[in-house]
């Protein structure tokens, strides 16, 4: 973006938002920089994005969710993947227990009766929204005493450019300009890299964002602060609702013993069990005993009952590996192997891994689900020790999964909102998003260690793969005791996994999620073979010659790589004069057109 | 990425036999580039776009951004305090330091009241650096008793603090505004020539944000609102700066009773006239105010708008009204004319009938005094002309004018020939007597 503010440029007032399907939160970035979730009028900062309408009268958040109960015809729920959305193509379930969505036209509208005394009036969903969007404004606003004008919002990876259209111009009509929109992982990654200390390396990270009706799971690469998704894994049925759905499914049977009617059968009371059930879910992931309370459940019967983690974590395990299938999905699907991820992001109901030494590697976890101790331990035995797994109960420092989208979002639109519109439309656009990304890691052929034994690599990857170009890094080496000369062979590398031991199937292991699944986990692992990463040289690229080094001292490679793939690499001893510096030139044109 | 990162691995030693020019062989390319999105997001996506748009490369950007860095600290520096010191000053007494002007001494007399206590503070040290006692005695110029240095101290000690500052604030002079005299504001200006007056009054106000005097262009409201806020102007000005040295020995309790009232007195009648002085400013621009004056004509111009409309629309009205009545005169003028042409008419008609029927008469008795009443020979006898005037007589009352007229019209053309008189006579008596008029007998001589 041009250099400091656009002398034009718009007053803007900017917060984060996350709105998603069960929940929404808003965020606002401080004077000090430091992302802070708000919290509504309620002293909600999960927000559900529920409205409903009693007497012509407006509730959101926790109080329409309430009404969930009583009023459910006019209490709208889950719209927001259907904003943007034909009506042909949208899934109902989720608006099973409140107003059903509706054909009009070829958009999706919820019949309510949202005036007194009038008949039930059709809103449309980007209606909907906008009313949503206006209450998470007015909620911001009253927070900040200040009137927001304009936000960033998260989107899943996935959405369409229909949808996005739909949910600006919604947002247009509460008062809000969007800035931009930002995908969900990349801003709940961000949430952990903003923090002052962190410092930028090269990762790769899992971001699971396990929601409450929809899971997501995303492979990004950090490289020098800069993000890019490898991979994305959508699973539409999976989410906390599944796990409700166990609490809820438990207690009707209990319920059943003691008095012979299923409570699931009655509307309003698999309502209350399934209000109580998420309640009682999240009471889980903190504590080892939860209890659910309902007054009158069915028939005027009080129903009052406990149950424990083990028992719960016992039942949900099919759900649980469900989550993680998708992790490794995703994974998969990147072309990478869980020995790659150094960071699993776990979200809300979410999860962030991330993987090697100086280059590490997080799971982030994301999303509701993620508060839930059982999944972010399931992660920790797929994915290797030096992962982190960024959920509440594995990480100390972990942020709350919940919050990380909307965090992420406003320290976006802290660093954009000085900026015009036009000015970051134009940064955003693919000219400027699309880059090359290498291929191979570029490296230098180190010295074994002797120590280390046989495990440490030959190639030492300096620049990661997928790393977005132009880029530059720059290392510093030792050199061996006696000094002399040194060689800095500069060469493409690729990983290799290698798998030692391999005791009776060597390749089979890949489904280690699988097998844990069944939760008789630690009794395999000692068989289970070493499997590492191990680099190998697959292309040189330049040799230099650094000559009279002083023993013990170091020596500094600078490498960088132009967009056209040329190459400048520099080395020098640390505190002797000059170098060597040489270019190496761009490929010629292949084939294939790419350059 | 401009930090090294330090890898604890060792390079490996030069092969023997390895030789190259320069030190350095190239031995191939890189592979193929995938083409990815890269999230746009984060600050160093900023980074990479400014880079990417202006085409820098790192070392340019760095070093770019590095000069936008330095460029903003030394635009702080420039805002340093540099005002040429009045020899005058710098001979003052240190001891008269209730009227020294402290922000001249510390070369802030552009500032005034707006200095921070930042630029205080830098002030007060680029002063010190300069009148230090010890450097002045290295430079030979020695001024005995180091009069501007405690001079510049005690305009740092004032003005540091709150409450000194505002007492001192109160009576600063230099940063008042004169109003604008008669004359001035007689060649227009008014705006240019009052605002820096309420700019500089304003800086007593308790309540911040106080409205200014806007422009011509200014609505009703605003000017409103800046009038009644300038009449309920709440002032912190205090007059403790100009009191009386109350003396502090113990010795004469009285004298410094009566010294602090005396203060306290003053103090008060100071702020009583200085409120009344405020006043009279207000009301004085009040009075010149351009837009008091179009906003009172615009008043009374929608008033007269108004009344003149009403005017007119009684005027209306009434002329309606008259309309109206000359018209109901006239209808009725007419009608009593018609009335009367009609009655005259009538009477006219009437008598022509009258005077028909007379000659009609007349005719009738002269019919039958020409056949000689009917007789047949030589002079009628008096009975006889009597009995048949009597009948015609009869005849003649009992008829209508139409059949009197229809009677002598038939009468004359029979030319004295009595046998047909008396028939038609006859004829009319006959039908009479079918009419009922008139009884056979009462007719003696026609049949």
């Amino acid at each position: 973006m041009s250099e400091g503010p656009a002398v034009n440029a718009a007053e803007w007032f900017a917060i984060g938002i996350s709105f998603g399907n069960s929940n929404s939160s808003i965020a606002y970035t401080g004077p000090d920089g430091k992302a802070e979730v708000i919290a509504n009028e309620e002293g909600d900062r999960q927000i559900p994005s529920i409205l409903s309408y009693v007497d012509g009268e407006e509730f959101h958040g926790t109080q329409a969710k309430l009404q969930l109960i009583r009023n459910p015809r006019d209490t709208v729920a889950y719209f927001r993947d259907y904003l943007g959305k034909d009506y042909t193509s949208i899934d109902p379930t989720p608006c099973h227990q409140s107003a059903h969505p509706q054909q009009s036209d070829s958009a999706v509208a919820f019949s309510i009766h949202d005036a007194n005394d009038e008949g039930p009036s059709s809103i449309t969903v980007s209606e909907i929204t906008t009313r949503h969007l206006r209450r998470l404004k007015q909620s911001a606003s009253d927070f900040l005493g200040k009137a927001v004008n304009a936000a960033v919002i998260t989107v899943p990876t996935n959405s369409s450019a229909a949808q996005r259209g739909a949910l600006i111009s919604s947002a247009k009509r509460a008062g809000i300009e969007v800035l931009q929109l930002v995908h969900e992982p990349v801003a709940e990654l961000m949430a952990y890299d903003a923090r002052p200390e962190t410092v930028v390396v090269d990762k790769l990270v899992v971001v699971a964002d396990l929601g409450g009706t929809r899971s997501d799971a995303s492979v990004i690469a950090s490289r020098g602060g800069m993000y890019t998704i490898l991979a994305t894994a959508h699973d539409y049925e999976l989410g906390g609702a599944n796990l409700d759905q166990i609490i809820i499914d438990h207690f009707a049977k209990e319920f059943m013993k003691k008095h012979q009617i299923d409570p699931r059968e009655n509307e309003r009371g698999l309502a209350k069990l399934k209000l109580e059930g998420e309640a009682t879910k999240k009471a889980l992931s903190l504590g080892t005993n939860a209890t659910l309370n309902i007054e009158s459940l069915t028939n005027g019967i009080d129903f009052s009952s406990t149950i424990n983690r083990t028992r719960y974590e016992l039942l949900a395990g099919k759900v649980f590996s469900q989550f993680t299938n998708l992790i490794e999905q995703a994974v998969k699907k990147a072309g990478l192997d869980v020995l790659d991820i150094n960071e699993v992001c776990g979200l809300s109901q979410a999860v962030h891994c991330y993987t090697r030494k100086t280059h590490e590697s997080q799971v982030i976890l994301s999303g509701g689900s993620s508060h839930t101790p059982k999944l972010a331990s399931r992660l920790q035995s797929i994915f290797p020790v030096t992962t982190k797994i960024l959920a509440p109960s594995t990480f100390p420092t972990a942020l709350n999964p919940s919050d990380l989208a909307a965090r992420g979002a406003a320290i976006q639109a802290s660093l954009i909102q000085e900026f015009d519109k036009e000015d970051i439309e134009q940064s955003i656009h693919p000219m400027v998003t699309v880059t090359p990304h290498l291929s191979n890691a570029i490296g230098v052929r180190l010295l074994s260690p002797s120590v280390l034994g046989e495990s440490s690599p030959d190639f030492q990857p300096l620049i990661d793969v997928e790393t977005a170009l132009p880029a530059r890094r720059v290392t510093q080496y030792r050199v061996s005791n006696t000094g002399g000369d040194v060689l800095v062979r500069v060469c493409e590398g690729v990983r290799e996994i290698k798998t030692i031991k391999p005791i009776p199937k060597p390749k089979e292991d890949t489904n280690g999620g699988e097998t844990d699944a069944d939760s008789e986990l630690e009794s395999d692992e000692e068989e289970e073979e070493i499997r590492q990463i191990v680099w190998n040289e697959s292309r040189p690229i330049a040799e230099i010659a650094l000559k009279d080094v002083k023993s013990g001292s170091k020596v500094e490679v600078v490498v960088n790589i132009n967009s056209d793939l040329g190459l400048q690499v520099t080395a020098r001893a640390i505190g002797s004069r000059g170098g060597v510096r040489f270019a190496v030139d761009a490929p010629n044109v292949t084939s294939d057109g790419s350059i | 990425m401009a930090t090294a990162e330090v890898i604890p691995l060792t390079l490996p030693p030069l092969p023997e036999g390895w030789n190259a020019e320069k030190d350095f062989k190239i031995l191939g390319t890189l592979s193929n580039a995938t083409q990815r999105n890269i999230e746009p997001v984060g600050p160093h996506f900023l980074a990479h776009a400014r880079r990417k748009r202006h085409r820098r490369t790192f070392s340019e950007d760095e070093r770019i951004q590095a000069q936008e860095r330095v460029k903003k600290v030394e635009e702080e520096e420039d805002n340093e305090i540099s005002e040429p010191e009045d020899p005058i000053m710098l001979s003052r007494d240190a001891k008269d330091w209730k009227g020294q002007d402290h922000y001249a001494v510390l070369g802030l007399s552009k500032y005034r009241y707006r200095a921070t206590p930042e630029q205080i503070k830098r002030a007060h040290r680029k002063k010190v650096l300069r009148h230090h006692p010890d450097k002045k005695a290295a430079s030979g110029q020695d001024d005995e008793n180091d009069n501007f240095f405690k001079c510049i101290q005690k305009a740092t000690e004032i003005l540091l603090d709150p409450a000194k500052r505002r007492q001192f604030d109160s009576v600063d002079e230099a940063a008042n505004v004169d109003p604008p005299s008669k004359k001035q504001l007689s060649k227009g200006n008014f705006y240019k020539l009052w605002n820096p007056v309420f700019e500089s009054e304003a800086r007593f106000s308790k309540i911040q944000f106080v409205p200014m005097l806007g422009d011509e262009s200014s609505s009703k409201e605003e000017v409103e609102a800046f009038y009644n806020f300038w009449y309920n102007f709440d002032s912190w000005r205090s007059f403790e700066y100009q009191d009386e040295d109350v003396p502090d020995d113990n010795e004469n309790r009285d004298q410094k009773r009566h010294i602090e009232r005396k203060n306290a007195n003053a103090r008060r009648k100071k702020k009583t006239e200085d409120t009344a002085r405020l006043r009279r400013l207000v009301d004085d621009a009040l009075a010149v105010d351009e837009r008091i004056k179009k906003f009172r004509k615009e008043e009374r111009a929608g008033k007269d708008k108004r009344r003149l409309e009403k005017e007119a629309e009684a005027k209306r009205l009434a002329g309606e009204k008259e309309k109206a009545r000359l018209e109901e005169e006239r209808l009725k003028k007419e009608s009593e004319e018609t009335a009367k042409a009609e009655r005259e008419q009538n009477k006219k008609a009437k008598e022509a009938a009258k005077n028909a029927a007379k000659k009609n008469k007349r005719v009738l008795k002269s019919s039958v005094k020409d056949v000689n009443y009917f007789s047949k020979s030589g002079e009628a006898s008096a009975a006889q002309v009597d009995a048949v005037l009597d009948d015609v007589e009869l005849i003649m009352n009992k008829i209508s004018n139409e059949e009197l007229a229809s009677l002598a019209t038939r009468l004359t053309g029979m030319d004295k020939d009595a046998a047909a008189i008396k028939t038609i006579y006859a004829t009319a008596a006959r039908k009479l007597i079918e009419e009922g008029k008139l009884r056979e007998a009462e007719i003696k001589t026609f049949f």
